[in-house]
């Protein structure tokens, strides 16, 4: 076999796991964006803010420390103990509920029947709060997160790729782990939303809130429930990036790369999600590998945009984009 | 003795009763200027009136979705079973067996028919065997649901629809249904078809209504009582017998005028006449 058809096959299997993690975060927006036509800026946000937390309380460390310290003059930083990461994660997923909780309690609520562009920009507003209260609660210095997830070549994939191309793909473990997790989590919540009684109201809010409310449903009970949802999907996309590449600020800009998914799948549609996410992640590895050094490389920066871009002009409602029933 | 006892059919327990209530809109829009009805257990009781009148005001201020719409009830009483729900949400109302039906359906689109239907259940408590046989229940009134129960809602007809919104109702184990004009947009036939369904339920099944219509000549030939709203306020009311017969009914809402068509402005002086004497 060409030598370059097989470094294309290795880029190819990458690009689709980082394909994943790209869907992950979109999957975040449109759960949000389904149920309550809220496009939700914060969501990066939520993914640092989640792996912050969830490092802090691993760590044991004193949330607002700076802040008490100040006040009461006191030199406190640590609780002296350590968190199991399964014990943390828990936690951290109770912390997500309660944010989802206050968001719709003191920001959401107050803003019902607004112009979309208005609920956007409580959004935008959200994300610099939450980005504001994740340093004050748990200091801005870059942290690494290792909830035990495992790392490194993947030997078999390497040994077992020797043996048929006399080449050995370079797989991470962590991309297999998050690509299984993405996986589970993306079945788990298409069950949730087609097959249990409160993802039936989900949806049914998000065809029609007065609909819904004429039935009884609780528009504010379904919004938490779809805040504290895709909380916990930012946390999960929170953890493996965060394992990956450190927990910092520039977590928060994963967002910037669903956006272009979301272009691509449609802002409604949860297939849409899965589906734009591979094809962006594997079309920005594929393009970088084929024609990056002829551009001067980092094409990644751009490619997913001007795929996205290519994608509105021509099908503006995304590959999956709901089509809207029209009646008369 | 025996005459009273005959007639306590007639004088039948009240279940609500709106009192003299004022809604308005957006803190300016008076809509609502003082409307009073009652509408007694297993009864169908009409509200008419042309556009605007204040019809879906009236029904929303009931079942509470006038919230939603920034509308308040800024005057007046709505009791159910002699119990203040000015403050109930609609979820309560729900439980407490009052549903809307909104005017235009409103189908959840997107969901299957089934699903719509079992949306309706949402409030229950009593378990999925009891949830299944009022689904059949349902199908058993609209056999052409149970034909396209797998079938996205935003994709059956107008009249399926109606169908779809009224049997999702009927899945919540409703005491009153506020039935928001059934007959938009329907064929002729149809609208028979729906309002012999609601007359059956009426008899069959003990659900009483409160039931909005532009189509009067329908809704008084189904109706026991019926109320006549115009701009706000309830200028007539009367059992729907007498209401089909009085001369002013038949002019201005039956359209069976002797002296032709009179103007607009005619009109109006001529409510207005008759209004206040
Ligand atoms: N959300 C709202 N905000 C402001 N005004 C409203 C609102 N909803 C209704 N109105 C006004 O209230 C009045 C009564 O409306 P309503 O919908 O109750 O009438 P209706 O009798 O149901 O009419 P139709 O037969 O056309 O459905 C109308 O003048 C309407 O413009
Ligand atoms: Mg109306």
């Amino acid at each position: 076999m060409p030598e370059q058809l097989v470094f294309a096959m290795e880029v190819t299997l990458n690009g689709l796991m980082a394909g994943v993690l790209y869907a992950l975060v979109a999957l975040g927006f449109v759960l949000i964006y389904k149920a309550s036509g809220i496009f939700n800026y914060a969501q990066g946000v939520m993914a640092l803010f989640a792996a912050m937390t969830l490092v802090g309380i691993m760590n044991g460390q004193v949330p607002f420390a700076h802040l008490i310290n100040a006040i009461f003059g006191t030199h406190v930083h640590e609780f002296g103990w350590s968190v199991p990461g399964f014990v943390a994660i828990l936690l951290t997923l109770a912390v997500m509920v309660l944010l989802a909780w206050a968001v719709q309690r003191f920001v959401m609520r107050h803003l019902v029947g607004q112009e979309p562009i208005i609920l956007f920009m409580a959004t935008i507003g959200l994300a610099f709060f939450l980005e504001g209260v994740a340093d004050l609660m748990w200091g801005s210095e870059i942290k690494t997160l290792d909830v035990g997830l495992p790392q490194g070549i993947n030997l078999w994939i390497d040994e077992t790729t020797f043996q048929i191309f006399d080449y050995g793909f370079f797989i991470d473990n962590l991309d297999i782990v998050a690509t299984l997790i993405a996986a589970l989590l993306v079945i788990a919540l298409v069950a949730f939303s087609q097959y249990t009684k409160q993802g039936r109201a989900m949806r049914a809010v998000a065809d029609d809130h007065q609909a819904a409310l004429s039935v009884g449903i609780s528009l504010n009970f379904i919004w938490v429930m779809v805040w504290s949802v895709a909380g916990f999907v930012a946390l999960v996309a929170g953890i493996m990036w965060g394992t990956k590449s450190g927990v910092q600020f520039s977590l928060s800009l994963i967002a910037l790369k669903a956006l272009p998914v979301l272009m691509l799948g449609g802002f409604t549609s949860i297939p849409g999600a899965i589906v734009g996410g591979l094809i962006i992640g594997v079309g920005e590895k594929l393009f970088e590998f084929a024609l990056g050094p002829a551009l001067g490389g980092a094409t990644e920066n751009w490619f997913a945009y001007v795929l996205a871009l290519i994608f509105l002009v021509f099908r503006p409602q995304g590959l999956f984009g709901e089509k809207i029933i029209e009646r008369v | 003795m025996l005459d009273a006892a005959q007639t306590t059919d007639v004088q039948a327990e009240t279940l609500l009763e709106v009192n003299n209530i004022e809604v308005i809109y957006n803190h300016v829009i008076l809509v609502l200027k003082g409307v009073s009805l009652t509408v007694p257990k297993g009864g169908i009781t009409a509200l008419l009136g042309g556009n605007g009148a204040g019809k879906t005001t009236t029904l929303k201020a009931v079942s509470n979705l006038l919230h939603s719409e920034r509308g308040e009830v800024t005057k007046g009483s709505i009791r159910y079973r002699g119990e203040s729900i000015h403050a109930s949400d609609p979820a309560d109302l729900v439980e407490k067996g009052v549903i809307q039906v909104m005017e235009g359906r409103h189908c959840f689109e997107h969901l299957t028919v089934e699903e719509n239907l079992l949306t309706g259940a949402y409030t229950r408590k009593d378990g999925n065997a009891a949830i299944q046989q009022d689904l059949d229940l349902v199908y058993n009134y609209f056999p052409r649901l149970k034909e396209r129960r797998r079938s996205q809602a935003g994709y059956t007809s107008g009249g399926e629809q109606q169908m779809v919104a009224m049997g999702r109702a009927l899945m919540s184990r409703p005491e009153t249904i506020l039935l928001d004009e059934p007959s938009m947009g329907l064929a002729p036939q149809l609208v028979e078809e729906i309002f012999g369904i609601v007359k059956d339920l009426n008899e069959k099944e003990g659900v009483s209504f409160l039931l909005a219509e532009q189509n009067t000549n329908v809704a008084l030939r189904f109706a026991h009582y019926g109320y006549i709203l115009e701009s706000g306020r309830v200028v007539m009311d009367g059992p729907a017998a007498e209401l089909r017969e009085n001369p002013d009914v038949k002019e201005f809402y039956l359209g069976m005028s002797d002296e032709g068509r009179k103007s607009f402005r005619d009109v109006r002086s001529y409510r207005r006449r008759k209004r206040w004497l």
